[in-house]
């Protein structure tokens, strides 16, 4: 059984394509990577997923079943919004409210769920710093509490939408190293999107990369090249590797950093689809 | 002291502070948890609207006031969370409320009076009929608010999640209003509807600000809120000015105090560290 399979999917979303006739399968246990430029997908798809976005044609089946909204076994990181992450609201509180979260009732916890959470929160080494509240936590321990909210009701496969975003690159290795040791040890499916190949260098077994409604599923020396990617782009990339790192350069930028920056000052180069910003 | 007792309008006022107090407090928690204050302002303007409808109409004030402002929570949450919480469109409603509510006084002989006692609150000239109303509203808003708290909860804090878990947002926004909306009527019986926040935000953020754990919030917030309103009512005993200056007076003083930076707070800090 594959974790997902994608057959002819196609999807849009507030009348621009997002994916047009996408087939494939990403097998149990695997941590694939999910990249492309800004707008290219990478949130759309895992709400398609999870079974919030209605897909124009093709079917997904996650797990051997068809995706369906409140599909326990899959577990969910949107990207953070800070409004909420603000409150002075203790981390184990904040991680709680998702423990049987949809049933009616007062939020008291029964012993089973207490457990849950603990189990989740020491997963990912945040017993300690989830009884101080949200607002008092850097970024790094913010992502490891809503990494554990992701882990509550053991999933198999986890849904993880640009857990780096925000984060120094010291904090960015932190997370990823803890999210391959939680691949391992629980031997689960996971889906990590980000902006830039070599932070989960040397992590992940299969890149999947979106761009101009396509995808390409295989692993970075499959996939990160530049006739690959050039499809994907619409336009000519040059992929350099240096030093064991990768730069993908679309003529004398480097394509892949500037999806890094999110200012507007950014918005204006070469990819007029960025004026769509808020990751589609 | 005990001699405020004596008078039947003292204890009817304490009695209905205390009911609303507490309504308004445990709701105000979850509101400013969600950071709809602004919308809960709101719907106490159009509650003027209503009451001041209801008195050209000939029915009792309060129930112009709980239809207002109810129809206009359910509609709010319709509109979806993004609209609800949308600065410009929840000031314009609020502004035509308050005009609306104003035409409807002029047609009315007794304009001063009972302008003053809706826009500021007259807690002292409450009757036993309007507790037992009070009681009545705000059981049915705890009672809701205890059967959806849990998903109401999840809805707040990890909206996409929840969506992904199959709770629909529309619908707990919607019942959430719905409550604001019940609730601000009853503030509105005792601080007016341009002081609700005294009670419905004031104790509630003073609340979040003492404790991060949401249950010793919610009991905290309910208790600062009643403290509040009982305290004000004494105070306008004795003093003769009115019990929503009092009551405004407390909230913000004591939300002040709460979120100054404590100085034991700041040396837990560093010694986790």
């Amino acid at each position: 059984m594959n974790a997902i399979e994608l057959r002819d999917v196609s999807l849009t979303l507030g009348g621009r394509t997002i994916l047009t006739g996408i087939s494939l399968d990403i097998a149990m246990g695997r941590f694939v990577g999910v990249l492309g430029p800004n707008g290219s997908g990478k949130t759309t798809l895992m709400r398609a997923i999870l079974g919030l976005v209605p897909l124009s044609r093709g079917t997904i089946h996650v797990l051997g079943r068809p995706a369906t909204r409140g599909n326990p076994a899959i577990g969910y990181m949107p990207q953070a919004r800070h409004s909420t992450l603000d409150l002075h609201l203790s981390g184990r509180d904040f991680v709680a409210s998702v423990t049987n979260g949809h049933r009616l009732g007062l939020p008291i916890r029964d012993r089973a769920a207490r457990a849950e959470m603990e189990r989740a929160l020491h997963l990912v080494g945040a017993q300690e710093l989830a009884s101080r509240p949200l607002v008092e936590l850097s970024g790094g321990e913010r992502q490891r509490l809503l990494l554990a909210q992701a882990l509550i009701g053991k999933p198999l496969l986890l849904l993880l939408d640009e857990p780096l975003i925000s984060l120094d690159p010291h904090r960015q290795q932190e997370v990823v190293e803890l999210v391959k040791s939680l691949q391992v040890d629980l031997g689960i499916t996971i889906l990590f999107s980000a902006h830039d190949v070599n932070s989960l260098l040397g992590t992940i077994d299969q890149v999947l990369y979106l761009g101009s409604g396509q995808a390409a599923l295989g692993t970075i020396d499959e996939v990160i090249t530049g006739p690959v990617l050039s499809r994907l782009y619409g336009s000519h990339i040059d992929v350099v590797r240096l030093e064991g790192r990768i730069f993908v350069m679309s003529g004398s930028c480097c394509a892949e950093i500037d999806e890094h920056r999110h200012e507007p000052a950014s918005m204006s180069m070469h990819d007029p689809q960025r004026t769509h910003s808020g990751d589609a | 002291m005990l001699e405020m007792f004596q008078y039947d309008f003292m204890r009817n006022a304490f009695a209905a502070a205390a009911v609303v107090a507490i309504v308004a407090g445990i709701v105000g928690y979850f509101l400013v948890l969600r950071g709809q204050t602004f919308a809960g302002h709101a719907l106490a303007h159009v509650g003027f609207t209503g009451a001041t409808g209801a008195v050209l109409v000939g029915i009792a004030p309060i129930w112009g006031m709980v239809l207002a402002t109810v129809a206009a929570g359910i509609g709010m949450g319709f509109m979806g969370e993004r609209l609800a919480q949308r600065d410009v469109a929840i000031g314009l409603v609020l502004a035509l409320a308050l005009g609306l509510g104003l035409l409807f006084l002029h047609f009315f002989t007794s304009f001063a009076t009972q302008a003053t006692t809706l826009l500021f609150g007259n807690v002292l000239a409450v009757d036993m009929h309007t507790v037992w109303v009070l009681l009545a509203l705000g059981s049915l808003s705890l009672a809701i608010l205890a059967v959806i708290s849990r998903p109401l909860l999840f809805a707040s804090l990890h909206p996409e999640l929840a969506e992904a878990k199959g709770v629909s947002l529309r619908l707990y926004s919607v019942l959430f209003l719905a409550i604001v909306a019940l609730t601000t009527a009853e503030c509105a019986q005792i601080v007016g509807v341009l002081l609700v926040f005294a009670l419905m935000v004031g104790p509630a953020a003073a609340a979040q600000r003492l404790t991060s754990v949401v249950t010793a919030g919610v009991l905290l917030s309910a208790v600062l809120a009643l403290l509040e309103a009982w305290f004000g009512i004494a105070l306008a005993y004795y003093t003769d000015w009115p019990s929503s200056f009092w009551i405004t007076m407390l909230s913000t003083g004591v939300y002040l105090i709460a979120s100054r930076p404590w100085p034991m707070r700041g040396l837990a800090r560093v010694s986790t560290r």
